[in-house]
C-alpha cells in the first residue's frame, strides 16, 4: 500500500535507476553468465571443464600470470608508495610541499598513452637505452623493457599513487600524543615505527593493496602493448572474442569477473570491520625538519630527481608530438620538431574526427552519469526502502568488473535486438560507445555524489520543507546548489576518462566511429607516433584543465576526486 | 495561530515505540514545553507536528483541522532546528527570505518582511553575510527570523539552546520570550534543561520513555509532582518509600520502615489522596523538597520532628546543602546561608522538622526508586 507521497516519491524516483541498473548493469552481467553455458547448442558447465584442464593450459597460466603480475604490482607499488608517503608526511625539507604534489602526476596521464610514453622511453628503441648506449659507447642497449618487466615498470609508476593517497591520509590521521606516548615510555625511534605507527597503517596498506590487485587484474592497456607473447586473462578475452571464440570469451569473463568481485567483496568487509583508528580532536600533521644540512640537500636532490623520472612519460608524448611524421625514421634521435601534427590535428578533419567523435560520446555519457548519478545517490543516501544494499551492490558492480568484462558483457546483451534497447541491435552502431562508458563510470559519480550527500545534514531539507517549499523546489534551490561542486568534480573525471578510454572502445568501436585511443593505436600500429602523441597531449592538457578547475573552483583536491 | 491537540497518538519505529497514548493539548498562543531525558521521544512527538513523521494511530489537529497526513509543506509551522540546518550557499537574507519566496511574495514586499524580520532578531546590519560567517548565537538568530517570517501558526524549537554557551544561552532565551511574546504565536519548545523550562514556559510536559508524566504550570510540575519521575527529574527531592496507616480527614498517616522500629509521620490530605491510595497500595512514596525541611538544634512541639545526625555539609554559596541521616535514611536539607560558620558540622545532633503540607504522598512508577 503506498502510505503518503514521500513514500510514493521514493518509488518514482527508484523506478529509472532500478530499470537502468537492471538492463545495463544486471542483465548484461546474466546474458554473459548464460553464454558461458553454452557449449555445442546445449547448456552445461563443459567450457569451465576446458578452462581448467584444457591441454594447452593456456587458459589456466593466463589465469596464473594475471595473478602473478598482480601481486608483483603490488609489491612494487608498496614499495615505492609507502616510504614516499612517510617520508613527505613526517619530515620537512625544502620542497616538500612540491614533491608531494608532484607524486600524484602519474594520474595526469591516461593509461594508453602513458604506456606508449614507456615504450618510447625504455624499449627497444627507447631514448634512455639509447642515451646510455651513446654516452658510454656501448655496443648494445643496456636494457629495455617489455613483457613482464614491462608492464611491472608501468604498473608500478601508475599505481604506487594509491598507496602514496591512502597511507599519507592515515598517517595524517594518526595522534601525534600515541607515538610520543611510546617516546614517553622509553622506546626509541626504530621500535615507536614499529610498534605503533606501522600498525596503525596496516588498515591503510590492506586497503591500497587489495585496491591496486583489482585493477592490476584488470589492467588491459599495459599488457595490450608491451606483453609480447606474455598471456594475461584480460587480454586473453579480447583475442577470444576477435577469433570469434564467443563462448570461450564469456567463460574467461565470468572467471576474471568472478576474481575481481570476490576481491571487493573482502575489501568490504575489510573496510567495515571495526578498526583501531581513533578520532581524536584537532591533530594536526606533525612534521620533524631535516637538521643535518647533508641530509637535507640528499633529500632534495633525490625528490627532484624523482619529480624528473615521474615527468619523464610527460615530457617524452610532448616531444614525441613535435615530431612530424616520417622525419624520424632510421635515425636514433629525432631531429625535426614543429607543431605540423597539431596544425593537422585540427585543419585535416580525418585526423580531427577521432576527437571529435570521443568528445561527443564522452559528453553524451557524462551527462547520463551526471543525471543518474544525482537521482541513485539521493535516493540511496536519503530515502529509506527495501533492497536498498541490493541496489548498492548493482550501483558498485562495474567499479569491480574489469572493463574488459564490461565489454563482453555489453556485446552479448546488446548484438541482439532487446526491451532494454528498444528492440534496436546497439552493437555496431553509434550508441554502444557512450553506452559502455556510462556503464563504466557510474560507481565513480555516484561514490563522488554519495560523499557530499551524506555530508549534507537531513535537518536541511526539512527546514526548506518546513518553510513551505515542495520536494522538487527543494530539490532544485537547496539540495542540487549545494552538493553540485562534488557531484562535478566526480563528473568531470570521469568525462576525461571517457574521452581516452580504451578497453571498452577496442571491443565496441565501429570504423565510422573511431574514439581517440583506437585512433593512437592504429596510429601506432603505422609508426607514425607523432599524430598518436599529439591525441595524447590533448587528453593531458584536458585532464590537466579538469584538475585546476576542481582544484580551484571546487576547492577539491586532485586526489579526493579519486 | 493556532491551538494543537495531539489525540491517542503512538508512533513506532519498527519494533520500538517511541511515543504511546499521547494526548495534549495545547493552547493558542501558549508557551508550551517538552521536557525530559535523551531518548524520551520529544523530538519525535514535534517532528509530528511538523508533518516529519506521521504518527501509527492517533490524529494530531490543528485547531479543529485533522492534520495528521498532511505534507510538512502545507503545515505553515516554523521550525528551528538543534543545528539550525541554515543553507550553506545562502546569505543571511536569502536564508530569511526561502519562505517567502515559496509563497511567491512580490518582490517589494518580501525585501520589507525580511529587513524587519532581522531587525527583530537584531541582525539587520548582517543581511548579506554568507551564513558560515556568523556566530553561533547569530545563527541562531537568523534561524529564529527565518521560522518567523512565514508568520507561521506554530513555532517549533527543538533544543535550539542547546549548542550556546552559559551566557549566550541566557541572554537568547530572553530573546526567545520576547519574540514569542511580539508574535503570540504558539511555541512549543524541547529541552532537557529543567531550569530553562521552568522558568520560560507556560506550561511543561514531562516525558519519559515515550510516555507523557504530566502536564502543568511550572509551579504545579514542582510543587506537585504527578510522581516518583517527576518528582526526581525536576530539582531535588527527597522520596521515602512509606506504607499508609491510617487516612483522616485532614491527614494521612504512614510509617516509614528503614529502622528497626517504624517511624510515623503525618501527611497533609491535600485532594486526591484517597483515590491514590486505592490505586497504588504498595508502591507510594512521600516526597519532601530540601528546602522544606528545617534543622531544629532542640525538640519542639509539634509533628514530624525527628532525631538525626548530620552526614556531610556542602556549601553552595547562596545555600548549604547539609545531609542528615534520620533512622538510617539520608535527607537532604537546603538551608539559607545565614553567614554563620561552624554552625553544622559533620557528626552534630540535630532535629529535623518535615513539615505535613509539604509532604506529599505519590505513587512509585519507576521499578528502582526508594
Ligand atoms: N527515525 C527513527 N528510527 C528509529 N528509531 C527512532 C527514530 N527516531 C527516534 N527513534 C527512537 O525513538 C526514541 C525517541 O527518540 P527522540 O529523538 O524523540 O528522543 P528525544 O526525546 O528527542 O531525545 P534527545 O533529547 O536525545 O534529543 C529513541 O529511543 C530513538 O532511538
Ligand atoms: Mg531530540
Amino acid at each position: 500500500m503506498i502510505k503518503n507521497r514521500d513514500t510514493r516519491l521514493t518509488i518514482w524516483l527508484l523506478i529509472p535507476v532500478v530499470l537502468v541498473l537492471v538492463a545495463y548493469v544486471l542483465y548484461p552481467s546474466l546474458r554473459t553468465f548464460f553464454e558461458s553455458l553454452q557449449k555445442d547448442g546445449s547448456i552445461s558447465f563443459g567450457n569451465y571443464q576446458d578452462f581448467f584442464v584444457q591441454e594447452s593450459k593456456t587458459n589456466l597460466e593466463a589465469l596464473w600470470n594475471s595473478v602473478y603480475i598482480s601481486i608483483l604490482s603490488v609489491l612494487a607499488s608498496a614499495l615505492i608508495g609507502i616510504p614516499l608517503a612517510i617520508i613527505f608526511n613526517r619530515y620537512d625539507f625544502p620542497g616538500r610541499s612540491f614533491f608531494s604534489t608532484a607524486a600524484i602526476l602519474p594520474i595526469v596521464l591516461p593509461s594508453l598513452v602513458g604506456v606508449m610514453a614507456f615504450m618510447f622511453l625504455y624499449g627497444e628503441s627507447g631514448l634512455i637505452p639509447n642515451a646510455i648506449k651513446d654516452l658510454f659507447g656501448l655496443d648494445k642497449v643496456p636494457f629495455k623493457i617489455g613483457g613482464v618487466s614491462g608492464i611491472l615498470i608501468v604498473h608500478a609508476y601508475t599505481m604506487y599513487v594509491y598507496f602514496y593517497m591512502t597511507v599519507s591520509a592515515a598517517i595524517n590521521k594518526i595522534d601525534p600524543s600515541l607515538e610520543e606516548a611510546a617516546f614517553n615510555l622509553g622506546a626509541n625511534k626504530f621500535k615507536v615505527f614499529w610498534k605503533v605507527t606501522f600498525p596503525l597503517l596496516t588498515p591503510a596498506i590492506v586497503a591500497a593493496s587489495l585496491l591496486v590487485f583489482m585493477i592490476s587484474m584488470a589492467s588491459f592497456s599495459a599488457p595490450f602493448l608491451l606483453a609480447g607473447g606474455y598471456r594475461v586473462l584480460s587480454l586473453q578475452i579480447y583475442f577470444s572474442k576477435i577469433n570469434g571464440d564467443m563462448e570461450i570469451a564469456a567463460t574467461q569473463s565470468v572467471i576474471l569477473s568472478i576474481v575481481s568481485i570476490s576481491f571487493l567483496l573482502f575489501m568490504r568487509w575489510y573496510q567495515n570491520r571495526k578498526d583501531y583508528r581513533m578520532a581524536s580532536k584537532g591533530i594536526g600533521a606533525h612534521r620533524s625538519e631535516v637538521k643535518n644540512p647533508l641530509m637535507k640537500w640528499v633529500m632534495v636532490v633525490t625528490g627532484i630527481i624523482g619529480v624528473l623520472i615521474l615527468l619523464l612519460p610527460h615530457f617524452t608524448i610532448l616531444l614525441l608530438s613535435l615530431v612530424p611524421d616520417g622525419t624520424w625514421t632510421f635515425q636514433t634521435y629525432p631531429t625535426v620538431f614543429n607543431v605540423e601534427n597539431y596544425r593537422l590535428l585540427f585543419e585535416d578533419p580525418n585526423i580531427f574526427k577521432p576527437l571529435r567523435n570521443s568528445l561527443l560520446m564522452a559528453v553524451i555519457a557524462t551527462l547520463a552519469n551526471l543525471v543518474f548519478g544525482v537521482i541513485a545517490s539521493y535516493v540511496l543516501v536519503k530515502r529509506k526502502f527495501i533492497g536498498k544494499s541490493f541496489i548498492d551492490i548493482l550501483v558498485m558492480i562495474p567499479w569491480a568488473l574489469p572493463a574488459t568484462v564490461i565489454g563482453m558483457n555489453l556485446i552479448f546483451a546488446f548484438n541482439e535486438p532487446s526491451v532494454f534497447s528498444f528492440g534496436q541491435i546497439l552493437v555496431g552502431t553509434f550508441w554502444i560507445l557512450p553506452l559502455a562508458y556510462f556503464v563504466r563510470h557510474i560507481p565513480l559519480v555516484v561514490r563522488s555524489t554519495n560523499a557530499v550527500l551524506e555530508q549534507l545534514d537531513d535537518s536541511i531539507e526539512e527546514a526548506a520543507r518546513n518553510l513551505g517549499a515542495k520536494w522538487f523546489y527543494t530539490f532544485r534551490k537547496v539540495i542540487l546548489p549545494i552538493i553540485m561542486p562534488g557531484v562535478l568534480s566526480g563528473t568531470l573525471l570521469a568525462f576525461i576518462e571517457s574521452v581516452g578510454e580504451f578497453p571498452t572502445s577496442v571491443l565496441l568501436y565501429t570504423i565510422s566511429n573511431r574514439p581517440i585511443s583506437i585512433e593512437i593505436m592504429n596510429q601506432l600500429r603505422m609508426f607514425n607516433m607523432g599524430q598518436a602523441a599529439a591525441y595524447g597531449m590533448i587528453q593531458i592538457t584536458l585532464i590537466v584543465i579538469v584538475l585546476f578547475i576542481s582544484n580551484k573552483f571546487f576547492g577539491i583536491k586532485a586526489e579526493k576526486a579519486l | 495561530m493556532a491551538s494543537i491537540k495531539i489525540e491517542n497518538v503512538q508512533k513506532a519505529f519498527g519494533k520500538t515505540i517511541a511515543i504511546d497514548h499521547l494526548n495534549l493539548e495545547i493552547k493558542d498562543g501558549e508557551f508550551f514545553t517538552f521536557l525530559g531525558p535523551s531518548g524520551c521521544g520529544k523530538t519525535t512527538t514535534l517532528r509530528m507536528i511538523a508533518g516529519f513523521y506521521y504518527p501509527t494511530k492517533g490524529v494530531v489537529r490543528f485547531g479543529d483541522k485533522d492534520m495528521t497526513r498532511v505534507p510538512p509543506e502545507k503545515r505553515n509551522t516554523g521550525m528551528v532546528f538543534q543545528n539550525y540546518a541554515l543553507f550553506p550557499h545562502m546569505t543571511v537574507f536569502e536564508n530569511v527570505a526561502f519562505g517567502l519566496r515559496v509563497r511567491k511574495v512580490s518582490s517589494s514586499d518580501l525585501k520589507g518582511k525580511v529587513l524587519d524580520a532581522l531587525r527583530k532578531v537584531r541582525l539587520e546590519k548582517y543581511s548579506d553575510r554568507q551564513v558560515s560567517q556568523l556566530s553561533g548565537g547569530q545563527q541562531q538568530r537568523v534561524a529564529l527570523a527565518r521560522a518567523l517570517v512565514i508568520e507561521p501558526e506554530i513555532l517549533l524549537l527543538d533544543e535550539p539552546l542547546s549548542n550556546l554557551d552559559a551566557k549566550l544561552r541566557d541572554e537568547m532565551r530572553a530573546e526567545i520570550l520576547r519574540l514569542q511574546r511580539d508574535y503570540k504565536i504558539t511555541t512549543i519548545y524541547v529541552t532537557h534543561d529543567q531550569a530553562e523550562a521552568l522558568s520560560m514556559s507556560d506550561r511543561i510536559a514531562v516525558f519519559n520513555f515515550g510516555v507523557c508524566h504530566q502536564v502543568g504550570t511550572p509551579a504545579e510540575i514542582y510543587n506537585q509532582p504527578a510522581n516518583d519521575f517527576v518528582a526526581s527529574f525536576i530539582g531535588e527531592i527527597n522520596l521515602l518509600s512509606v506504607q499508609v496507616k491510617n487516612v483522616q480527614q485532614e491527614n494521612i498517616v504512614v510509617t516509614l520502615e528503614n529502622g528497626e522500629e517504624p517511624v510515623k509521620l503525618i501527611v497533609h490530605n491535600h485532594t486526591n489522596e484517597g483515590e491514590l491510595i486505592q490505586q497504588n497500595e504498595k508502591n507510594l512514596a512521600v516526597s519532601i523538597r530540601p528546602e522544606a525541611i528545617r534543622i531544629l538544634d532542640t525538640v519542639e512541639k509539634g509533628t514530624n520532628i525527628l532525631k538525626g545526625k548530620i552526614e556531610s555539609v556542602q556549601f553552595f554559596g547562596s545555600v548549604v546543602n547539609v545531609m542528615v541521616d534520620v533512622h538510617n535514611v539520608l535527607l537532604r536539607v537546603d538551608v539559607l546561608n545565614t553567614h554563620e560558620f561552624g554552625y553544622f558540622y559533620q557528626g552534630k545532633e540535630v532535629y529535623v522538622q518535615l513539615p505535613e503540607k509539604q509532604l506529599r504522598l505519590i505513587p512509585v512508577i519507576s521499578g528502582d526508586a526508594p
